[in-house]
């Protein structure tokens, strides 16, 4: 399983083997959203933080 | 050989949805491209690299982004799930009351005024409680149960002074007792695929803000409500939100035209995201 570094507390996180790029995952640790930005190597970033016209 | 053709899919976040849609693709073996909508560009006068899609999944959370996409694309004759016009009207509650009662469907009473003022008179015309919505938003976001009068007052002045704009259109709305649930049914095109209670003990009963899903049967009064309401605005892939009012029955309360299923496709077990593929598959089809 790979693992990514939060940006936020550091925190260790496992992937799952059928992550998708943009996929939101949340940290194990601190809760904050972090999106995945590059498949190869693993990377994350904090994920946009919701605006006012978002929804379904 | 007629060729197979080629889709792309809109979106902002790779939710739980997007990777079910990206799978059936995949199972299916069809050409689809991932649109990021953060990264996409429109030249006006040079439709040419939109040309290549036989058709446009739109799967963008920003309401605002999705609706103005959909417009130049449908402005290019590429077709799309849904329509700009559909997204306009169910982006924004005032166009869909207004639509849904110029169609005769069922609704709570809605009354909308322009100042503090007059939406003051508006809400005690209606009778506490009052719901107050924005007109654009989704998830159950600043939304407000008004019991009084004093609460009505600061709602309305907080409104006006800290919202933005659009924040004093008001919205407000006859609060139904909805016995602790609400209905969200799944429109295709003509036919109402499932149905689900969505029950919470508070007011708001939006999945996103905690409420359960249960399987509910799908009554013909239901099916007759949904379809009626779908056609209206527009027709399409449509989440029906219906309330269950004590004396006037089966309401409208809003329509989504770009539904989450995360909650919905487990419990009715139905293959949603392949629906939606085969879905755009035959609209593009109508097009190669």
């Amino acid at each position: 399983m790979s693992q990514i570094s939060c940006p936020e507390c550091a925190a260790e996180n496992g992937l799952n083997a059928d992550i998708e790029m943009n996929e939101i995952i949340v940290c194990q640790d601190c809760g904050v959203d972090l999106e995945i930005i590059s498949l190869d190597p693993p990377t994350v970033d904090l994920a946009p933080i919701e605006e006012e016209d978002w929804g379904e | 050989m007629k060729k197979s053709p080629r889709i792309g899919v809109l979106y902002s976040r790779v939710r739980v949805e997007e990777k079910w849609i990206f799978a059936a693709f995949e199972q299916r073996g069809i050409d689809y491209e991932k649109l990021d909508n953060r990264k996409i560009k429109f030249d006006l006068e040079n439709p040419t690299p939109w040309l290549q899609y036989d058709a446009i999944l739109e799967r963008s959370i920003n309401y605002n982004r999705g609706l103005y996409a959909l417009r130049i694309l449908n402005s290019w004759g590429i077709p799309t799930v849904n329509t700009a016009s559909v997204a306009e009207i169910c982006g924004d509650k005032v166009s869909t009351t207004s639509i849904l009662a110029q169609a005769g469907v069922p609704q709570p009473r809605t009354m909308v005024a322009f100042t503090p003022e007059s939406a003051l008179e508006a809400i005690e015309s209606i009778g506490y409680p009052v719901v107050m919505k924005p007109v654009v938003g989704s998830w159950g976001r600043l939304l407000a149960k008004i019991n009084d009068r004093d609460a009505a007052e600061a709602i309305l002045e907080h409104k006006s002074i800290l919202g933005s704009y659009h924040h004093s259109i008001f919205y407000c709305q006859e609060y139904v007792e909805k016995q602790g649930r609400d209905i969200r049914a799944t429109v295709f095109g003509d036919e109402v695929i499932s149905a689900m209670f969505r029950k919470s003990e508070h007011w708001l009963t939006n999945t996103a803000r905690g409420a359960t899903g249960e399987k509910c049967e799908i009554t013909p009064e239901m099916e007759k409500l949904c379809l009626k309401a779908a056609h209206a605005v527009g027709g399409g892939l449509l989440a029906v939100d219906l309330l269950e009012h004590p004396k006037k029955g089966l309401l409208v309360n809003e329509i989504n035209h770009n539904m989450e299923f995360h909650t919905v496709q487990p419990i009715s077990g139905l293959d949603i995201a392949g629906m939606f593929v085969d879905y755009i598959l035959k609209i593009a089809r109508q097009r190669s």
